[in-house]
């Protein structure tokens, strides 16, 4: 395949409220940010993910448009997924030859709505949705069905709110205490918080690459799988999609110094660590993770933003990172990212 | 454009105003396993499914892709959801060709589907404060004043419209899957139907339908049965609030068919095109986006359609098929056109079957006119 890079990435300081930025005010400035950062004012292609149903309106990627100074007309797609997938898909179109950078973004304002009761909508219309099975209950069936101990739980809590206090980008979030419960065997601290955020990221080929980054973050591998959508047709305590797409996108070909992934709950970091076979060694979630900041549908972008931030300044020279989709990961996406 | 890509299957379902037999999921299904059977495959020979459709709150369920893994055979593969507004079915092809033509994959199969008959579209298109200004009632409200524009620059007798109105359900009669079968149809008809919006009248719009369509999409090394060879693709976006653009005839539109005329080798649009399938979902598009694409020059596009040239038995036929104002299942019609396109150039089209079809155009636009995807589709390898 044709070497591809990340040689930008930016991201909003996320918010736990709607502080009244549109949805194309919360993009532009980290438009603007990539763009200034690489000297492009064009790009050969651009994409992006979103979610209508986070501002219960129709084509809010529409106006997300006006904020790209998208004149003369360019060449453009867009997802109705995390901008993980907005990525690749610019990823695959740079395999064409034709063309050498990319701009690729992802936005999210989950403050607008009822989360939890809005997610219940991406599910089986007829056999799954009207029986109200919300967000954080099929999450809950899930870890339910892991069966992790509780220390182990609270010590991935515990650590991704202590990264996120030192990312400036999340939130400061205090340890985790108390043992409210949220729905059985979640507990209140183990649910991701409502977050408004956006991500940008720019991809290049080859020498445009090495021009625009001293240490382009170099695409080695990267894959998606999805798996059935009922939840009884999987064995929930496993992520086979996940694996899948970890062998397809080549994880186990070398050591992986630093993963991030987007686990929403805790006891979603240890089915996939297992599905991608990161050893102990490994540095987790460096960022914080999804449980220091959830920017539904650019949350998998910045896991992919903050592992190529890890090879871009040097402390990482293999990474990678991870993407869900659907409810109790269905969809995975892993990227490895090399110096 | 690198690799080689193919339509190789195509299917279809039966266009209508309400599916109350099939679920979503039935829906997809029975157009996924009409186009792997049109190309003598199943779905275990799919490497990856990318599936398009317009706003999910037609239906109400939010990222139907989750769901819709299962029907659509994708359980351990990749599968994507494309969503550009109405030039959404364009785009599900393109980024279906595109996993071919990066060299990522060998089998594609492309779907895209609207139930419309779960939701009502003119509300879920009437978008609304505080999110944005008001573009009025529906789409018909919005593109209105863009055709009445047309006609002020054009001087296009009021009339034209209704030409089209005909012109394409009498080509629906002759094609199985259209949704509007309307015998007799003529411009006294066309006329006695209400205005909705100025100058647009119930039968110069397109329908509400349920339906899905579905492509296998393959390299040249995976290639079975009867292909169209992709010549080329492109895609342009523009800001919907740009002062200043051209809402009439935008650039986005004629820089996306520049660039796709080029990769194809098409100077002459008018004489290298055989068959066009554009979306027209409301009948003056036609005269308005025979400019856009360079088949008539600026003003001249009103008196293409006069002469007939647009009829399947004219010299360049625009929707054999009946086009978007016969058959509208908003998030497949992009879809649609792109795969009457590759029909047509396989010679598969039946009874709207353009003789000779040698190269052929599919094109969506969504949006404000503001987003576009084409394809040039032909007999012969490029």
């Amino acid at each position: 395949m044709r070497d591809v890079a990340i040689v930008a990435f930016a991201q909003t300081r996320h918010t736990d409220h709607d502080t009244g930025l549109s949805e194309h005010e919360l993009i532009q400035p980290v438009i603007n940010e990539v763009k200034e950062r690489t000297g492009l004012k064009r790009f050969g292609f651009t994409c992006s993910g979103s979610c209508d149903y986070l501002a219960g309106a129709p084509f809010s990627f529409v106006s997300a448009l006006d904020a790209l100074a998208a004149w003369p007309p360019i060449s453009e797609s867009h997802v109705e997924m995390d901008g993980a997938w907005a990525l690749y898909e610019a990823w695959v179109r740079l395999q064409h030859g034709d063309i050498d950078s990319a701009l690729v973004y992802g936005f999210g304002k989950s403050s607008l709505g009822d989360l939890r009761t809005i997610m219940t909508l991406q599910l089986d219309p007829y056999y799954l949705a009207p029986l109200g099975l919300d967000q954080l209950s099929y999450a809950a069936l899930q870890a339910a069905a892991l069966g992790a101990e509780r220390k182990e739980l609270d010590e991935i809590v515990r650590r991704s709110r202590a990264d996120g206090r030192g990312n400036p980008y999340a939130f400061d979030l205090p340890d985790p205490e108390g043992d409210d419960l949220a729905v059985r065997p979640l507990r209140k601290a183990d649910v991701p918080p409502i977050t408004d955020g956006a991500a940008a990221i720019v991809l290049a080929t080859g020498d445009l690459a090495g021009r625009l980054h001293p240490n382009p973050a170099w695409i080695r591998g990267i894959a998606h799988r999805t798996e059935p959508h009922y939840l009884g047709m999987r064995d929930l305590a496993r992520s086979a999609s996940a694996a899948d797409a970890a062998r397809a996108a080549g994880v186990g070909k070398g050591p992986v110094e630093v993963a991030e992934l987007h686990a929403q709950f805790p006891h979603e970091e240890i089915i996939l660590r297992r599905a991608l076979e990161l050893g102990g060694d490994t540095v987790i979630n460096p960022s914080g993770g999804p449980l220091a900041a959830n920017p539904v549908m650019a949350t998998g972008l910045i896991r992919i933003g903050e592992a190529a931030r890890r090879v871009h300044d040097g402390t990482a020279r293999r990474a990678v990172a991870h993407a869900a989709s659907g409810p109790c990961l269905q969809q995975n996406l892993v990227t490895v990212l090399e110096a | 454009m690198g690799n080689r890509c193919a339509v190789i299957g195509v299917g279809q379902t039966h266009y209508t105003t309400k599916r109350g037999d099939v679920s979503i999921a039935g829906l997809v299904r029975e157009a996924a396993l009409r186009a792997l059977a049109d190309a003598g495959l199943s779905f275990k020979d799919i490497d990856a499914v990318v599936i398009g459709k317009a706003p999910d709150l037609f239906e109400g369920v939010m990222m139907p892709e989750a769901y819709l893994a299962d029907a659509l055979g994708a359980a351990g593969k990749p599968m994507m959801r494309v969503h550009t507004a109405g030039s959404v079915g364009g785009s599900t092809a393109l980024v279906g060709a595109s996993l071919i033509q990066g060299g990522v994959h060998e089998r594609v199969l492309v779907v895209a589907f609207e139930k419309q008959s779960e939701s009502n579209a003119t509300w879920a298109l009437s978008t609304h404060l505080p999110f944005n200004a008001s573009l009025v009632v529906g789409a018909g409200g919005y593109f209105a004043p863009h055709i009445r524009e047309y006609m002020r620059k054009s001087g296009a007798p009021g009339h034209i419209g209704t030409l089209v109105a005909v012109k394409d359900r009498l080509n629906a009669l002759k094609n199985p899957y259209a949704h509007l079968k309307i015998p007799g149809i003529d411009q006294k008809m066309v006329e006695s139907t209400p205005m909705l919006w100025e100058p647009i009248r119930y039968l110069e719009t397109c329908p509400s339908s349920d339906g899905a369509c579905a492509m296998v999409l393959a390299s040249e090394s995976a290639v079975t049965g009867t292909p169209a060879w992709v010549h080329g693709t492109a895609m342009r976006s523009e800001p919907i609030f740009r002062a200043g653009r051209d809402t009439v005839s935008p650039q986005a539109g004629k820089d996306c068919a520049a660039d796709v005329y080029r990769q194809a080798g098409i100077t002459d649009p008018r004489r290298q095109i055989d068959v066009a399938e554009v979306y027209v979902p409301f009948s003056w598009y036609e005269p308005m986006w025979l400019e856009n694409l360079g088949f008539a020059a600026e003003g001249e596009g009103w008196k293409l359609t006069e002469s007939g040239a647009t009829a399947l038995d004219g010299d360049i036929p625009w929707n054999a098929s009946g086009g978007v104002l016969s058959s509208n299942p908003i998030g497949a019609s992009g879809l649609i056109r792109f795969a009457e396109a590759a029909l047509q150039v396989r010679g598969m089209a039946g009874e709207h079957q353009v003789e000779g079809a040698r190269t052929a155009l599919g094109h969506a636009y969504g949006g404000g006119a503001q987003f576009f995807a084409m394809w040039i589709v032909g007999r012969e390898r490029l």
